[in-house]
């Protein structure tokens, strides 16, 4: 890279970054809403993740946020435990990030663990076993009182604020764009695509699953423990199988494969929550006739079914906006 | 594509800010939380009512502070996650200078660290868990607490019930039904009784079977089941299916009419803790059955005195303060020397109320006042 | 540890397992023929559940209680879950039918995500469980230190007599003959002038029938239904459908009573970790036969 450009995506993600700050300034974005971004932000990075080992690698992981929970538990007891001991210590923001590496890493080992006698699976009955131990993690922490069993664990350090989460987002996107788009991505695709043809074209099959689905615990860790320092709690139920399959509904939403579409699928589908959620909340007003909130989900549901019937790859299929490709693309 | 998709969503952002803008709070904010929807929703419902009933009575004689309260009541759904972002809401959102709620103990214990990390009072209603008070100095708490009703249970099955061997069976996802269920093995071995089965059950499943048959195999006299209604309905059925005749003993998760609804005879002869009884003839509880009546026609349960006095104990204290001022209520709460509904209200040194249980018997199908036990 | 295997397990296991296998079947049999996980067929569950006490109120009125009662409301709940499922199939699955499969996995669970707050949000239904009503005067046998109800043996009888129905359906039977030879293979089917739209439509038909039916069956036996008491049996169902080789018919009904008696011996054993014993011997299973018990090896097709 010979030119002194700063690459595209960074500049807009820095004038991103200017603006919405600017924005909450001025009081126009108020607290909640910055609470929103923040957990589309997150979001980002968990759907992201999955995207790599759903939609790139073509493996169907059903347990994904059993990572995110590893994440969230490993950084948010490092973090409650330094608070403990020594308060003073942890006002800096690098024991913090430390932390967050830390759960990021314990999710890639247990991806790991979990990746080895998984991927001799193949399809359905690999989402089975990814489902049974997203599972069997959920039940480990809901027994182990240490930190909180079925109380959750508490009390975590609100650490994650919008700069933080706004940083490693960025690094996500970043790093496994250009995982995808190096040689090693495309071995990654390839497996997707036909994994015998893979196979005799001399693609380490096994080796890139294994890889896809260590690089997607990690970062899926790393969104559990932002999770956990946002909402100050880390809680079993939230990492379920329900969670994990609605995680796969923001992967599809999106396009599989296509990290642009992640990005706005997380952001798209964090916000009609709320929105829906707004709306009904006037509607109730108006009417005078109590809306209760599941209605939001009815419509969030149909909403779905309308996506998948009438744009069935997703909203941006597998392609990426230009503004993400690398730049050596062109030659 | 990717500008304008962007363009899309910064307009919606502004937009939705215009929406949410008209939050102009003339009056004082209270928020209030309880779990309208959900595993026991009886529960929540009765919560808003009691709030309801406590505002608008103040309203009625002009407010506090000189201003009129504005309540904002919010779902936590019964589950910790939600219940963290409904605090937030209500204290960031709304700007609620405190919160009354919640019910269950682990949604209390997920907005117990924010509302003290933003130093916001929070006078959680029901909330029978001791850990939840140990949060900070911001928190308090309308109800007893956890040992002290699973020792009432103990004290009662073993003195009054004469049983000698007791089973328990609780929710291994909820640390309330937990907890209570420990607080009763530990005093009802301490008496001098045998716990023969101490069994848990997942969250959320309707068989019971295994664990019941394990129960009833070690033939208990008593069986202590700490979960909420919904749960000890079926529970009670299925151990009576099994065989087993003795009664069933259980705390205030019991306090619904669903419980006979969907338990019918299964749980007829059981008795329950709960923190007030409609047959208690003090004139202050008849009065206040007799307003909730009239204005929600039906009989109010412990859910909807507790949230009446947690609110009545918010505003007390706020007007005692003077100003709307975290600290200041927080000073005033510590020192509340109330009387309301379910009794004398003063705090101990961790923010508890100190106060007495009553036991409920299901007779007939209705709930019937047994005795009152004094801590 | 002699305990755990007594008779009253034993029943107890085996009138989960019916219930189960009601549920697994249907799962099994839409996979066999699309490939499709329906993670909506819980639902389909939950929806002939709360026909079921519908029917019950409404007919209880005319008919008054007893059998008669039961056989019709019994009717009704698998007519109600053979309804939803082939709405569902017909608006949801059916445009989606040659699209990536990923696209109707989504929509299943969109379906899913429907039917649980819809019944939830309508005011006349809601999100508050309901006491389910006793269809029969409830009897217990006692059989040495078992205390067996007659809701047991209808449990296992009616799942026995719809099992064994499916079962002569498949072999015997001409729309049995073409569901096979769809689920094997779509394209030749076609070639030998089989609708194969009509035989997917029957088997959701079918599989949504006896969904409804095994919502009845929990329905009376463990009496209380709400909106979202399909996701965990759902989701133990398909497991039980996985565990004895997805597609395949026999392996449905195995796989179901092995997690009906895992789950309850599980329990028995240990109540705190009981759940997810299940899933662990799941998990031991697929790493020794990775398509299920019963389930053919597919070879690969280069």
């Amino acid at each position: 890279m010979g030119n002194m450009k700063l690459p595209r995506l960074t500049i807009i993600a820095v004038l991103l970054y200017a603006l919405i700050q600017l924005l909450s300034l001025v009081g126009v974005l108020n607290g909640y809403f910055l609470i929103i971004i923040n957990q589309s932000l997150i979001f980002v990075i968990l759907t992201v993740s999955l995207n790599l080992i759903n939609g790139i690698t073509g493996q169907f992981s059903l347990g994904h946020m059993g990572f995110a929970a590893v994440g969230a538990y490993v950084s948010g007891t490092i973090t409650t435990l330094i608070l403990k001991l020594s308060p003073d210590k942890l006002g800096n923001y690098p024991i913090f990030v430390i932390a967050i590496i830390l759960g990021g890493v314990f999710a890639a080992v247990v991806g790991l663990v979990i990746g080895f006698p998984s991927l001799r699976l193949k399809g359905d009955y690999l989402a089975i076993m990814t489902l049974g131990f997203g599972e069997i993690i959920r039940i480990i922490l809901n027994n182990i009182d240490y930190v909180g069993g079925p109380r959750g664990l508490l009390g975590i350090p609100k650490f994650s604020n919008f700069t933080i989460i706004y940083v490693f987002t960025f690094l996500t996107v970043v790093l496994l764009r250009n995982l995808i788009q190096s040689s090693h991505g495309r071995a990654m695709l390839a497996v997707r695509e036909n994994e015998v043809a893979a196979e005799l074209v001399g693609v380490d099959t096994t080796r890139y699953k294994v890889l896809g689905f260590v690089i997607g615990a990690f970062f899926s860790g790393i969104g559990g423990g932002l999770l956990a320092h946002l909402l100050q709690i880390a809680h079993p139920t939230q990492y379920g199988f329900y969670a994990s399959a609605l995680l796969l509904v923001y992967v599809y939403a999106g396009g599989m494969g296509s990290i642009t579409g992640s990005i706005i699928a997380a952001f798209a589908l964090t916000f009609l929550t709320q929105f829906l959620q707004l709306g009904l909340d006037s509607l109730t007003n108006i009417t005078g006739i109590s809306f209760g909130s599941e209605w939001k989900m009815v419509i969030y549901a149909v909403i779905l079914i309308l996506i998948m019937l009438y744009r069935t790859e997703g909203l941006m299929g597998m392609k990426e906006a230009k503004i993400v490709m690398l730049e050596e693309e062109k030659k | 594509m990717k500008p304008f998709a962007l363009f899309v969503v910064l307009a919606l952002v502004l937009a939705g800010t215009f929406v949410s803008c008209g939050g102009g709070s003339k009056g004082v904010v209270i928020g209030a939380v309880g779990p309208v929807t959900g595993a026991a929703a009886t529960f929540g419902i009765s919560t808003k009512n009691g709030d309801q009933l406590a505002v608008d009575e103040w309203n009625a004689n002009g407010g506090v502070l000189g201003k009129q309260i504005k309540m904002v009541f919010a779902d936590d759904k019964g589950d910790p996650a939600e219940g963290a972002t409904v605090y937030t809401k209500l204290i960031q959102q709304d700007k609620a200078v405190a919160i009354v709620g919640t019910v269950m103990s682990k949604v209390s214990l997920a907005g117990a660290p924010i509302c003290q990390a933003a130093k916001i009072p929070m006078v959680a209603t029901a909330s029978t868990n001791e850990k939840v008070t140990q949060v900070g100095d911001y928190i308090f708490r309308a109800c007893f607490i956890d040992n002290f009703q699973g020792i009432v249970g103990a004290n009662f099955a073993f003195t009054n019930l004469k049983a000698k061997k007791a089973a328990a069976i609780f929710d291994v996802g909820n640390d309330y039904t937990k907890g209570l269920a420990e607080f009763f093995q530990k005093q009802f071995t301490t008496l001098g009784g045998k716990v023969v089965a101490f069994e848990a059950h997942d969250t959320g499943i309707t068989d019971f079977k295994a664990q019941l048959t394990r129960i009833v195999q070690a033939k208990p006299d008593v069986i202590y089941c700490s979960d909420y209604y919904n749960d000890v309905a079926l529970i009670a059925k299925q151990a009576r299916e099994l065989g087993f005749k003795g009664p069933m003993i259980g705390g205030d998760g019991w306090d619904s009419p669903d419980l006979v609804k969907i338990g019918g005879a299964a749980v007829e002869g059981c008795y329950f803790t709960n923190h007030y009884s409609k047959d208690d003839t003090r004139p202050v509880v008849q009065d206040f059955v007799k307003k909730y009546q009239a204005k929600f026609n039906a009989v109010p349960d412990a859910l909807a005195v507790l949230a009446y006095d947690a609110m009545n104990i918010t505003l007390n204290a706020i007007k005692t303060a003077g100003k709307t001022d975290g600290a200041a209520i927080k000073d005033a709460l510590a020192a509340t020397d109330l009387d309301a509904v379910t009794g004398h209200i003063k705090f101990d040194a961790d923010r508890n109320p100190i106060k007495s249980a009553v036991i409920i018997k299901i007779s007939n199908g209705q709930q019937v006042y047994e005795t009152t036990v004094n801590p | 540890m002699g305990s755990i295997f007594n008779l009253q397990q034993i029943v107890n296991g085996l009138q989960l397992g019916s219930i189960y296998a009601l549920i697994a079947l249907g799962y099994t049999m839409v996979y066999g023929i699309v490939r499709l996980i329906n993670f909506a067929h819980g639902d389909f569950y939950m929806v002939g559940a709360y026909a079921a006490y519908g029917a019950f109120y409404l007919f209880n009125a005319f008919v008054g209680g007893g059998a008669p009662t039961a056989f019709i409301v019994l009717i009704l709940a698998m007519a109600a879950g053979g309804a939803i499922a082939t709405l569902a199939n017909q608006i949801a699955y059916k445009p989606l039918r040659y699209k990536p499969k990923m696209s109707s996995l989504v929509t299943a669970l969109g379906v899913s995500m429907f039917l649980e707050y819809f019944f939830s949000a309508f005011p006349l239904i809601g999100a508050n469980p309901r006491g389910f009503p006793d269809l029969l005067p409830k009897v217990i046998y006692q059989v040495g230190p078992a205390a067996i109800s007659n809701y047991f043996i209808i449990d296992v009888a009616v799942a026995a007599v719809l099992m064994g129905g499916l079962t002569i359906l498949i072999q015997r039977s001409r729309l049995g003959r073409a569901m096979r030879a769809v689920s094997q293979d779509k394209d030749a089917s076609k070639l030998m002038g089989i609708n194969v739209e009509n035989i997917i439509t029957w088997t959701f038909l079918i599989g949504g029938m006896f969904a409804g039916a095994a919502g009845l069956l929990a329905g009376m036996t463990y009496p209380r239904i709400d909106p979202y008491m399909g996701i965990l049996p759902g989701l133990k169902a398909f497991i039980a459908a996985v565990l004895g080789g997805i597609g395949n018919v026999p392996g449905a009904m195995l796989g179901a009573y092995i997690m009906g008696l895992a789950e309850t011996f599980a329990n028995a054993w240990n109540s705190l970790l009981g759940a997810g014993i299940a899933f662990i011997i799941l998990i031991i299973v697929l790493l020794v036969r990775p398509t299920g018990i019963l389930g053919e090896k597919l070879a690969d097709k280069i």
